[in-house]
């Protein structure tokens, strides 16, 4: 209702005369100054800012403003001095061989650090960010490789992958499906496991590691070798260790045996270019177990 | 009763039951033909509903006395009441269910394996139930209540009002459901998918109808500034919803769809409604609540007039044109980021105009703040709104927003926001309505209110102050780089370090759910009619208006 304006006591502002639901009223004071100049102030800015940066679509592209400003400029030019403030250095690692890399201080320095970023941005998903692996994917701290562990072996195994279909140098080992295949009867491999595991000093049912022995010899050897310490040649991971890529429990070997295992890791050619590479290897080799 | 009333009920309650049917018969047709068995979940919801709301109505509103669906005091009060408890409910829920995610982050295992407990269903469950169950059911139950009082008349229509309360709760269990289920259309705080969608556009639509119908059929010369700012919400929310969620579903019988906008376009028009759905749904439809709650509980004039013009109209226009600085260094043209930026930095007074006539009408009564926690409650909300409505336009400088964007920072942006602002002005409201709208003399306990802003406001604390440290570290870790130009930490070093953060702010969030169950426990004892156990320490304006003392003058 429309009522009059009526002096507010506590502040001495009359009201609007307005009145809602009983009592809800309206103090008719003027807009706050430094409200109004702040806002005004924020108005010239942002008129300011118009004038200085693209601002307003036309008809035919937009307003350029004076400053010539142009987001995609800009971060190509950044990208490009990032690109030129290493380039000399990768230049000349992408030139030198992995030994010389090594021999150089400055270039070994680049090459440690930029693979140790290169690592944690590519490889720490699957080997973890202090490359300690984990279930079926190696570590890389400790000197017992798969594929070889001298720079150039890794190098390789970084470049070219494991079994990475689309790769045609990469690494290929094929451990048969023992028994997924029916090549073994579910006895032989839980024999042929209890072996594995004898060799490997771990207690076993001496029984059974007597009659997998036999069948070790016939469907094992070829590869990881009559004493099973493995061939790096083919990929074939010592046995006689105490470290197990897939676990080293009876089930864990056994299904190994039944399955073939077969893991597989991304051929970096391509994606990572070649002093990215070799930082890598240098940075593996370096970890703790480099041969 | 006259005798045309009469028949006027009897026809509406016929069409009533007849709009049940339909919308059962609608719901029972998706059912069966629908391949899609979330959606044929979602038919039955549909049908049910229509089912219970027509049978509800043949039971009860042809009998000798007739559905009475006004109050004694001459308003529509039940859809509010509805809306109140809806509310109360949805909010827990939906805190609840966003600590559950903040622990998911902190704890990965926490999502269980499960397809339905991922991270990826229940973040858009948090999202949707915080702002549209729980913010929604608040603006539709305050606004029905504010434009009633304030117009000196009752909601338009005999089964209107109850419909869009009810309705907008039927496309929450749909839209909820169907996250779970794993239905949506990926497009942030839109995810619904395009039935859903259209139930929420004939909801709208008809709460729109009630509202202005309300408003023109007013008994006073003046429309309040509080329903400047709902009309605002419903009408903008409306468009919002429209445009962005303009879809092409592959067939009317599965829930796909493809969106009619591809890539910036799409983008663009996705930030244009997020960022208003910010701007009008969580800004201008809980300054309505502002400009009525704090006024008549501190008993108080409006600060002033003339800035609440001023800021509403600034407000409105410059808040639809800051939605491109959510898209800063992307393939959005420069010229959009600008508009988007600079339009941001003229929105801070207009914002703090709504900060200043709110805190400001405590002016001449500002002891309340000490005597009455639901003020504090409003005052603290207030400020929040403040700070928030400072940090926002901060953030959207380009060189600001190049550190903060999608970092944490982000997130605490958000939730300054969203609990201390939207939350506790909410709070404020509903501790205000319940008694009023269940005719009490006073709320149950204001010493549990009490406890309830001094735990919510501690939880809100830990939660921002966490993701503002995190935030700010993610994002200087992201661009460090080295002398020899390598970056010094890789993405899963900054996860890492994100972790304390993580668990300071599930126990921040875990708070603010203790603090929303102890206002469910007062808000049930209050509405049971129990006993208040502090009523001579509550203010005369606590009490329902038909049993309220008269001030002292």
């Amino acid at each position: 209702m429309a009522g009059h304006k009526e002096l507010d006591k506590e502040t001495g502002i009359h009201t609007t005369g307005h009145v809602w639901d009983g009592d809800l009223k309206e103090l008719n004071r003027p807009l706050p100054r430094w409200w109004l100049y702040t806002f005004y102030v924020c108005i010239l800015w942002a008129i300011g800012y118009w004038i200085a940066y693209p601002t307003w679509p036309l008809a035919n592209g937009y307003t350029q403003g004076m400053l010539g400003y142009s987001q995609r400029a800009t971060v190509t030019q950044q990208v490009d001095a990032a690109k030129a403030a290493q380039a000399g250095m990768r230049g000349q690692i992408e030139k030198a061989s992995l030994a010389d890399i090594r021999a150089k201080q400055d270039l070994l320095q680049f090459a440690m650090t930029g693979g140790k970023a290169i690592f944690a941005d590519n490889c720490a998903a699957c080997h973890g960010r202090g490359a300690q692996g984990g279930a079926g994917y190696p570590n890389l701290n400790d000197d017992d490789w798969i594929w070889g562990g001298t720079l150039e072996n890794i190098q390789q195994t970084i470049q070219h992958g494991i079994r990475w279909s689309t790769d045609n140098d990469t690494r290929v080992s094929d451990m048969p499906k023992f028994g997924v295949d029916s090549i073994l009867q579910p006895n032989q491999i839980s024999d042929a496991a209890e072996y594995v595991l004898s060799i490997s000093g771990k207690p076993t049912d001496q029984a059974a590691a007597e009659r997998g022995k036999a069948v070790f010899a016939e469907n094992c050897a070829a590869c990881h070798g009559e004493d099973g310490k493995g061939n790096q040649e083919l990929g074939a991971p010592n046995l006689t260790d105490a470290i197990w890529l897939y676990g080293g429990g009876k089930a864990n070997v056994a299904e190994s045996i039944r399955t073939g295992r077969g893991g597989s890791m991304p051929a970096w050619a391509g994606r990572l270019d070649k002093s990215a590479i070799k930082s890598l290897a240098i940075y593996v080799h370096s970890l703790g177990g480099g041969k | 009763m006259t005798d045309t009333t009469v028949e006027r009920h009897a026809f509406s309650d016929a069409l009533a039951v007849a709009g049940g049917g339909l919308v059962a018969l609608v719901g029972a047709m998706i059912a069966i033909k629908t391949t899609d068995m979330a959606m044929a979940f979602h038919g039955v919801v549909l049908a049910l509903a229509g089912i219970l709301a027509a049978l509800y109505i043949v039971t009860h509103a042809f009998g000798a006395k007739g559905l009475q669906l006004t109050d004694a005091n001459g308003y529509t009060d039940g859809p509010i009441r509805v809306a109140v408890v809806a509310a109360v409910f949805w909010g827990i829920a939906g805190f609840l269910v966003g600590d559950i995610i903040a622990w998911q982050l902190a704890f990965p295992a926490l999502n269980l394996d499960l397809p339905w407990t991922t991270f990826g269903r229940l973040r858009p469950l948090h999202t949707s139930a915080v702002i549209f169950a729980f913010g929604g059911n608040v603006l539709i139950a305050t606004s029905f209540y504010v434009v009633q009082r304030t117009s000196q008349a009752s909601l338009l229509g005999r089964y209107m009002p109850y419909f869009v309360v009810w309705g907008f709760n039927v496309f929450i269990a749909i839209a909820g459901t169907g996250y779970l289920l794993g239905i949506t259309q990926g497009k942030e705080y839109a995810e619904p998918e395009w039935y859903a969608d259209l139930w929420l556009t004939i909801v709208w639509v008809v709460y729109l109808l009630v509202f202005l119908g309300t408003v023109m059929k007013r008994k006073e010369p003046h429309i309040y500034v509080a329903n400047w700012f709902y009309l605002a919400f419903i009408v903008t929310v409306a468009m919002l919803h429209l445009v962005n969620n303009a879809t092409i579903p592959v067939s009317i019988f599965e829930p796909k769809s493809y969106i009619v906008f591809a890539g910036v376009q799409d983008a663009m028009t996705q930030w244009w409604y997020g960022h208003n759905a910010v701007g009008f749904f969580l800004t201008a439809g809980f300054l309505g609540i502002m400009y009525y709650f704090v006024p008549k509980r501190v008993e108080r004039p409006v600060y002033s007039y003339r800035l609440s013009i001023i800021h509403f109209w600034t407000l409105i226009f410059l808040y639809i044109w800051a939605g491109p600085h959510h898209l800063h260094y992307t393939a959005l043209p420069d010229w959009a980021q600008t508009l988007g930026m600079t339009f941001s930095i003229m929105l801070w007074m207009p914002s703090w105009g709504g900060m200043i006539n709110g805190l400001m009408t405590l002016s001449g009564a500002w002891d309340k703040l000490r005597t009455d926690p639901v003020v504090r409650l409003l005052a603290v909300s207030v400020a929040f709104y403040g700070m928030s409505t400072f940090e926002g336009p901060l953030m959207s400088i380009k060189a600001v927003n190049s550190l903060s964007h999608y970092t944490d920072w982000t997130i605490g942006h958000v939730h300054s926001g969203a609990l201390g602002w939207v939350a506790m002005v909410s709070f404020g409201a509903i501790y205000c309505l319940v008694p009023w709208l269940w005719q009490r003399k006073a709320l149950y306990s204001l010493k549990l209110v009490e406890w309830h802003f001094w735990i919510s406001t501690l939880g809100i604390l830990l939660y921002i102050t966490a993701m503002w440290v995190s935030g700010i570290l993610q994002g200087l870790m992201w661009r460090a780089y080295d002398k020899l130009g390598f970056l010094t930490y890789s993405f899963v070093e900054t996860v890492e370090a994100m972790h304390p953060f993580y668990i300071i702010r599930a126990i921040g969030g875990g708070l603010f759910v203790l603090g929303s169950l102890i206002m469910a426990y007062n808000v049930w004892r209050t509405i049971r009619g129990d006993e208040p156990v502090d009523a001579k320490d509550q203010p005369r304006v606590a009490a329902a208006p038909e049993l309220r003392p008269q001030a002292a003058e």
